[in-house]
C-alpha cells in the first residue's frame, strides 16, 4: 500500500526520530511511504488559540498537499483530531464549495498512526522487541476525540520483552493544552505535577503516548525533577526490530 | 446592556487568580477531595444506566428545541402560571430584577427574606441590592449559608462551600451562632445549623427561591435539593418569589422524566434527589398565598442568535463538568472570578457579558474534553471555548494595541512561515541556531517573552540537528546514488 506521511510540524522539527520510526515500521510491513514536500502544519495552533482566519490558508495548503493521497498516516492524535473535528467547519466558514468537497474527500483517508496499524491494516504484532517496562499515557485527543480505544495497548502487548505498567489516573490531562502551557503556566505545571507523580507511581522506565506534545510536557517535568524516566512516542518503541537482535 | 456576572468586573484574570489559588494548599486539598468523592459517586450512578447516552441525547434535544422556540414557551409559561394564581414579571437585567424583588418585598411589608437555591440571585448580586434597600437576606441552603457567613464567594455550582472543610465551618458557626461549645463533629454541626435555620423558617414571611425547571405546559416550577431546607423555604413563607433565568423553561411535565434522571446522577451521584418540589401557582390554605415569578434575561437572549452560542443555555447547572475538569480541580471555583466557574463558567460568563468581562476564561482550558464527555445535555464546551477564543482574537485584532501585541505578531509571522515550505525550512534552520543562545547543560532554558512560561518550570530538549525532512532528503539521495 502507498501511504503518505503527514509528519506534522512539531514532529518534523522537534521529534524527527518519531517520523523515522513510523517510516521504518511501515516499510518493514511492506508498504511504501511517501513524504509530500509541501506539507507544513495542520493549523491546530492557530485555530485552537483563536486565530481562525489565519488557520484557513494553512488548512487549504495541507488539504491540497494530500489531495491525491490514498492513505495519510499522522503520528499525532491531536493533529488528526484537529482535522476531523474542525476542517469541515473551517472549509464551511472560509472557502468555496470545492474546498469543502476536498476536505470531505480527504478526511476519511486520514489515520492516526495506531489507528492505521490496528484498525485499517489489521496489524497488532509489528515484530518489535523492547525489553523495558513501559506505561502508556492516553492523550486527551486520542482518548476522547479520536476514540482510539485500546489500539495502542494491543500494539504494546505484542512487543517482545515489554512489560506494560498501569498508569494511575491515566485519563487525566497532562496539562499541555498547546498555548495553554504558556498562557497558564502555573496551572499547566500543577497538572503536570500530578501526571508526573502518576508516572513515578507506575514504576515504568518509559512513558509512551500517541502525541509528542504531551510527551514534551511530561519530559519537561520529569527531566527538571531529575528523573531518569524517558519519554518515547509509541512508534519509536514499535520500530525496535525484534529480528535483528 | 451592561451585564455583570457577580463581581466579574473587578476580578483578576484567570492566570493571576489561579496562581493565588494554587498557593493555598488547604483549598486545593479540599477541592480535590470533594471533586473526587462526587466524581466516583457519579460514575457509579451513570454506569448502572444502560440508556445513559440516549438520556443525554434526549436532554440535549429537548433543550435545543425549547431554546429554538423560547419566545413561545416563555409566553405559554406566563399564561399558565398566571392562570394558576401566580404573577409573572419580566426583567431585562440585574437592575430590573432587583428592583422588582425589592418592590415586592416592600409591598408585602417585609424587612427580611429567606433564600434558597438561587445562584441566579448571585449572578445579579441580589443580596447586596437587598441590603442597600434595608432588607436582610438569609441564605438557607446549608452551603450557601456557610458562604454568606464567611462573607465568601461560592466556589462550585452545586456545592458552593466545597472549598471549606468542617473545621473551618465549625469555627464559623461558633462565631456567627454564638455557640462556643460546638465541635467539628458533622452531626453536631448539622444540628446547630438546623436550630439556626428553623428559627428563621418560622419567623420570616417572605421567601426567594430559584428554579431548576419552569414547565410551560402547566406553569409549574421545579426545585430539586438534598437538604429539605429548600422545601421549608418554598412552603413556609406567606409570600414566595421565584427568580428564574429565561433558559430554565421546558415544554412539558414529561420532559422532566429525562432531567430528573440525569440531573441528580450528574450533580451529586444520587439516583434521585431527596427533595423534589414541584408546585403550580397558589393553592388556597396551603403554602404561600402570594407567588411571584421574575423571569430574568440578563444577557441570555444575546446567546440565542448563533447555534454554537445558544447551546450554552442548555446547561442544567449539574456541575459535573467542574468535577471532571483538571483545571478546576487544581484551582477551585474562585479563580474564575465569576460565580459560574469551571468549564461551563468559562463559556457562560463571558458570553452573558458580551465578552466585556471574564475574557481570560475561554483560555482557562487545555481542551481535554473531559467536560463534554460528562455533560448530561451534551454541551460541546471545548468547541465553544475555541469559538469564543476566535471572537476575542478578532476583537483584539481590531484595535491597534491588539494588532501590535507580541502574540498577534508571532502568530501572523508563524502563519506566513507555514504557508511556504521554503520559509518553513529556513525557519527550522534559524530556530536551531537561535536556540544556542538559550542552551544550558544540554537543555533549552530561560526563553524570552511568553515562551518563558515554559522554561521557568520545565526543561526543553534542544531542537535536533536534523529535521525529519532533512533525514528524508538525505536518505533519498543515498538511495538514488
Amino acid at each position: 500500500m502507498r501511504i503518505s506521511l503527514f509528519i506534522t510540524c512539531y514532529n518534523d522539527t522537534l521529534f524527527p526520530e518519531t517520523g523515522i520510526a513510523v517510516t521504518r515500521i511501515l516499510e518493514r510491513l511492506g508498504h511504501s511511504v511517501i513524504f509530500p514536500r509541501n506539507q507544513t502544519c495542520c493549523g491546530q495552533m492557530h485555530y485552537n488559540t483563536g486565530y481562525h482566519r489565519e488557520a484557513i490558508p494553512i488548512v487549504r495548503q495541507l488539504v491540497d498537499t494530500f489531495r491525491s493521497a490514498d492513505i495519510v498516516c499522522v503520528p499525532s492524535a491531536s493533529c488528526v483530531a484537529m482535522m476531523r473535528e474542525h476542517y469541515e467547519l473551517i472549509a464551511e466558514a472560509g472557502g468555496g464549495p470545492s474546498f469543502l468537497e476536498d476536505v470531505r474527500a480527504i478526511i476519511p483517508r486520514i489515520y492516526e498512526f495506531s489507528e492505521l496499524l490496528v484498525d485499517h491494516l489489521g496489524v497488532e504484532d509489528v515484530g518489535a522487541s523492547f525489553p523495558h517496562s513501559v506505561t502508556y499515557h492516553p492523550s486527551c485527543h486520542s482518548l476522547r476525540m479520536l476514540g482510539v480505544g485500546d489500539a495502542p495497548i494491543r500494539l504494546l502487548r505484542e512487543v517482545r520483552g515489554l512489560t506494560l505498567r498501569d498508569l494511575p489516573q491515566e485519563e487525566q490531562c497532562c496539562g499541555f493544552g498547546g498555548t495553554f502551557a504558556i498562557k497558564n503556566p502555573d496551572v499547566s505545571v500543577a497538572m503536570l505535577t500530578e501526571k508526573q507523580s502518576a508516572v513515578l507511581e507506575s514504576g515504568a522506565e518509559i512513558v509512551t503516548a500517541l502525541d509528542n506534545s504531551c510527551l514534551m510536557q511530561i519530559y519537561g517535568g520529569l527531566h527538571r525533577a531529575g528523573s531518569s524516566i524517558r519519554t518515547m512516542h509509541l512508534a519509536e518503541i514499535l520500530a525496535v526490530d525484534g529480528s535483528s537482535q | 446592556m451592561n451585564v455583570r456576572v457577580g463581581k466579574t468586573a473587578t476580578a483578576s484574570s484567570f492566570p493571576v487568580a489561579a496562581k493565588r489559588a494554587l498557593a493555598d494548599e488547604q483549598l486545593r486539598r479540599n477541592v480535590q477531595h470533594a471533586t473526587n468523592v462526587i466524581r466516583e459517586k457519579r460514575s457509579l450512578r451513570v454506569e448502572e444506566m444502560s440508556d445513559w447516552q440516549q438520556l443525554r441525547d434526549a436532554g440535549s434535544a429537548i433543550k435545543a428545541h425549547t431554546l429554538h422556540y423560547l419566545d413561545h414557551y416563555l409566553v405559554e409559561f406566563e399564561r399558565k402560571c398566571e392562570r394558576a394564581g401566580g404573577h409573572v414579571h419580566w426583567a431585562r437585567d440585574a437592575g430590573e430584577a432587583n428592583a422588582i424583588a425589592i418592590q415586592l418585598i416592600r409591598q408585602y411589608g417585609g424587612t427580611e427574606v429567606i433564600k434558597v437555591k438561587t445562584m441566579t440571585s448571585d449572578e445579579i448580586q441580589m443580596n447586596a441590592a437587598l441590603q442597600v434597600a434595608g432588607i436582610t437576606p438569609y441564605e438557607t441552603d446549608l452551603a450557601d449559608m456557610i458562604v454568606q457567613m464567611g462573607d465568601d464567594e461560592p466556589s462550585h455550582i452545586v456545592v458552593p462551600a466545597l472549598h471549606r472543610n468542617r473545621f473551618e465551618i465549625a469555627e464559623m458557626f461558633r462565631r456567627n451562632m454564638s455557640r462556643p461549645e460546638l465541635t467539628a463533629e458533622p452531626g453536631e454541626l448539622a444540628s446547630a445549623a438546623r436550630d439556626y435555620l428553623r428559627e428563621r423558617f418560622m419567623r420570616v414571611k417572605i421567601g426567594i427561591c430559584g428554579a431548576n425547571f419552569a414547565i410551560a405546559e402547566t406553569g409549574a416550577v421545579c426545585v430539586v435539593e438534598s437538604e429539605g431546607n429548600g422545601r421549608m423555604c418554598i412552603t413556609m413563607p406567606e409570600t414566595l418569589i421565584a427568580l428564574i433565568g429565561i433558559e430554565k423553561v421546558i415544554p412539558t411535565m414529561q420532559d422532566l422524566e429525562v432531567f430528573l434522571q440525569t440531573l441528580p446522577r450528574s450533580a451529586t451521584g444520587e439516583r434521585m434527589n431527596p427533595y423534589n418540589s414541584l408546585w403550580t401557582g397558589v393553592l388556597p390554605g396551603d403554602g404561600p398565598q402570594a407567588f411571584h415569578v421574575i423571569l430574568l434575561d440578563n444577557g441570555r437572549s444575546d446567546l440565542l442568535v448563533e447555534d454554537r452560542e445558544r447551546e450554552t443555555l442548555a446547561c442544567i447547572r449539574c456541575g459535573a463538568c467542574l468535577n471532571a475538569c483538571p483545571v478546576y480541580r487544581e484551582t477551585g471555583g474562585k479563580a474564575y472570578g465569576s460565580i459560574y466557574s469551571g468549564p461551563i463558567g468559562a463559556i457562560l460568563s463571558p458570553q452573558l457579558q458580551q465578552l466585556k468581562h471574564s475574557r481570560s476564561l475561554p483560555y482557562a482550558s487545555t481542551l481535554c474534553g473531559a467536560c463534554y464527555e460528562v455533560c448530561p445535555v451534551k454541551i460541546n464546551i471545548p468547541e465553544t471555548l475555541i469559538h469564543l477564543r476566535g471572537r476575542i482574537t478578532r476583537e483584539e485584532q481590531s484595535t491597534l494595541r491588539g494588532k501590535l501585541s507580541p502574540e498577534n505578531i508571532a502568530m501572523q509571522a508563524v502563519a506566513k512561515i507555514f504557508l511556504s515550505p521554503r520559509r518553513y525550512e529556513a525557519a527550522q534552520r534559524f530556530a536551531r541556531i537561535a536556540q544556542l543562545l538559550f542552551q544550558h547543560q544540554g537543555q533549552v532554558t530561560g526563553l524570552p517573552g511568553i515562551a518563558g512560561g515554559w522554561t521557568r518550570f520545565r526543561d526543553l530538549r534542544p531542537i535536533p540537528k536534523q529535521s525529519f525532512r532533512e533525514w528524508w532528503n538525505m536518505r533519498g539521495e543515498k538511495e538514488s546514488k
